[in-house]
């Protein structure tokens, strides 16, 4: 193995010791910025990110350099100094089950700070903010301090690198809600409004932050591109073992013997993560199902554990990648006051925006405890799987409501006899409560 | 409830607090956009925005104290009435809950005889609830006041509360 399989961790060495500005330039900290700035132009960046396959890591998998070419740039590609374009780097980590993010951010700050300068150089934006969850406190304090490093290296402010480059970045730290995580709703709280999301189109690359065109990309994302530009493209698509490129944090919570977060090649199968690097299900516990990438991604089963963890095996296999930090169901959890669990959150929070979320997220957590309660009919199972479909995708303004209904939709099909026990007359031989 | 018996004595912001709301006003396009940041500065100075201050703030930031209420309200770490010194959120997200969030809560409100968003009687603590503070592979988690805790057994209940 040589040092560069694990680019975005490569700098962090336990988990109290966090990468100064001059461990991060040991390993080449802030070259590809030099690169970027010094030998490309911006939409040669672009098109680099776009080769190298990097897909977004905020769980929505986009390409990150087709986010970027989408930015007006002016005509024939020139760019137009009189036209504001801003850079958001979303760090408002939420997805319970998520714990990816805040390693970067504590452990490596300056690995973050490249990659804005480079994504910011890449659509010729002069303001970008970092948007990080109030909760944060330890990363905001590092990060806060990186930047006045890179402040005073010249990295940020005027003519960096003495070209006609531009850039600040500012530190903006929520006090909270899930929904904050989605694009839109993350721009309406930047701009100091309630966090609700807003309608698409138009789409934030052409009018987000106070209309301006905007790139928001989630924080390991950015991780990623200092370390293309400065290793190249082939190199970046040579460390996926799937059909996507680069590699990935995945994570896994749970039952298991040493729950953790390892970088590993995009396209992990599954079972590796949990039986190698997880050491497998604790004594006296069993696999019963898990959620690959977060609690708004469906279940997969003990069969899947072959599948491949990247965005387009695990879509095939019915899920989604998402964070790439799986929450394991063992044998001795109970499915359904687990989706109770996971609905309880979503529905909390809710924007409460658009009908199907704001009604149809409570009525699910209502049937939910009437069926644990012992009070249940065996037609709630059809109310909720209805539920599903009218608080799916295209019924709702943004992926809050389609996410919650994910884990829902499979618990039903894959753990219907876990239900049904609760179910007076339905009740199986031997069931508890 | 038992909280909202405290009556300030309000005689507007303070000289620091408004300096510090100022100070972050260049970094936006306008004012609107420190709502958040203006809370938490009036928190860090007082703890929780009551009404009178909610009311200065928007003033200050040249808001209706409507928009202001309305990102208030909305905001899980914006208190709106009187908190202990400390805030301890307990996680209460999946992972968390699987590996034991429940005895977490019951052992903190125990302990302290609370009930969630209460005030202790020495003032010293309210134990909230909070989502997923990324660290499941250490749940279950707390959150005391700004410092997060690992792995939360019966005995670290006992040592975060000093007893």
């Amino acid at each position: 193995m040589d040092k560069w399989d694990k680019p975005l961790t490569k700098n962090i060495r336990s988990e109290r010791a966090f990468a100064t500005l001059t461990d991060y330039r040991k390993t080449g900290g802030y070259q590809g910025m030099r690169k970027a700035i010094t030998e490309l132009r911006p939409k040669e960046v672009q098109q680099w990110v776009k080769d190298a396959g990097l897909r977004g890591r905020g769980g929505a998998g986009f390409s990150t350099g087709l986010k970027w070419s989408l930015v007006p740039m002016g005509y024939n590609g020139a760019t137009d100094a009189h036209q504001t374009r801003y850079l958001v780097a979303n760090a408002d980590e939420m997805e319970p089950g998520a714990f990816k993010d805040r390693l970067l951010l504590e452990q490596d700050p300056h690995q973050l700070l490249e990659g804005m300068i480079i994504a910011a150089y890449a659509i010729q934006a002069n303001i970008a903010y970092i948007f990080m969850r109030g909760e944060y406190h330890l990363a905001a304090k590092r990060v806060e301090n990186a930047l006045q490093e890179a402040r005073t290296e010249g990295y940020l402010g005027k003519h960096i690198l003495q070209s006609d480059f531009n850039l600040e970045i500012y530190l903006h730290t929520s006090a909270g809600r899930y929904i904050c995580g989605e694009e839109t709703a993350l721009i309406n709280a930047l701009e100091g409004k309630r966090a609700n999301p807003r309608a698409k189109p138009p789409f934030t690359v052409v009018s987000g932050l106070w209309g301006k065109p905007t790139v928001v990309n989630n924080v390991e994302t950015l991780c990623n591109v200092p370390h293309i530009l400065q290793n190249g493209v082939e190199w970046y698509r040579g460390l996926g073992r799937g059909s996507d490129t680069g590699t990935k944090l995945f994570g896994a919570s749970g039952r298991l013997k040493y729950p953790g977060l390892w970088e590993l090649p995009m396209g992990t199968p599954i079972r590796e993560i949990i039986e190698e690097h997880a050491g497998g299900m604790r004594d006296g516990y069993k696999l019963r199902g898990l959620l690959p990438g977060g609690a708004s991604t469906g279940f997969l089963l003990p069969e899947h554990l072959d599948v491949l963890m990247d965005y387009d095996a695990v879509a095939k296999a019915g899920s989604r990648l998402g964070t790439g930090t799986m929450i394991i169901l063992d044998d001795k959890t109970c499915p359904v006051r687990m989706l109770l669990n996971i609905e309880e959150f979503f529905a909390q929070e809710s924007c409460g925006w658009c009908t199907p979320c704001r009604d149809g997220l409570p009525w699910t957590v209502t049937l939910l405890r009437d069926i644990i309660a012992g009070r249940g009919r065996i037609e709630d199972l059809d109310t909720l799987a209805g539920l599903t479909r009218m608080l799916g995708p295209g019924n709702t303004f943004c992926a809050l409501a389609p996410g919650a209904m994910e884990p829902l939709q499979g618990a039903l099909k894959f753990f219907r006899e876990d239900f049904e026990q609760y179910i007076p007359g339905k009740l199986a031989a031997g069931g508890e409560d | 409830m038992k909280n909202q018996t405290e009556k300030s004595s309000f005689e507007g912001l303070s000289p620091a607090e408004i300096q510090e709301i100022n100070a972050e006003i260049s970094e936006y396009e306008d004012k609107m956009a420190v709502s958040t940041e203006a809370l938490k500065i009036i928190q860090k100075h007082r703890r929780w925005v009551s009404d009178e201050c909610l009311v200065a703030v928007a003033e200050l930031l040249e808001l209706s104290p409507a928009h202001l209420e309305g990102v208030a309200t909305f905001d899980n770490l914006i208190y709106r009435q009187p908190v202990g010194k400390t805030v301890i959120h307990y996680c209460n997200s999946v992972t968390c809950w699987m590996l034991g969030s429940d005895q977490v809560r019951e052992r903190l409100c125990r302990h302290l005889d609370v009930e969630l968003g209460e005030m202790s009687a020495d003032g010293e603590y309210t134990i909230l609830p909070i989502v997923c503070l990324g660290a499941c592979d250490h749940a279950p988690v707390v959150m005391v006041g700004d410092e997060l805790r690992l792995d939360i057994t019966e005995d670290a209940v006992n040592e975060i509360l000093g007893r």
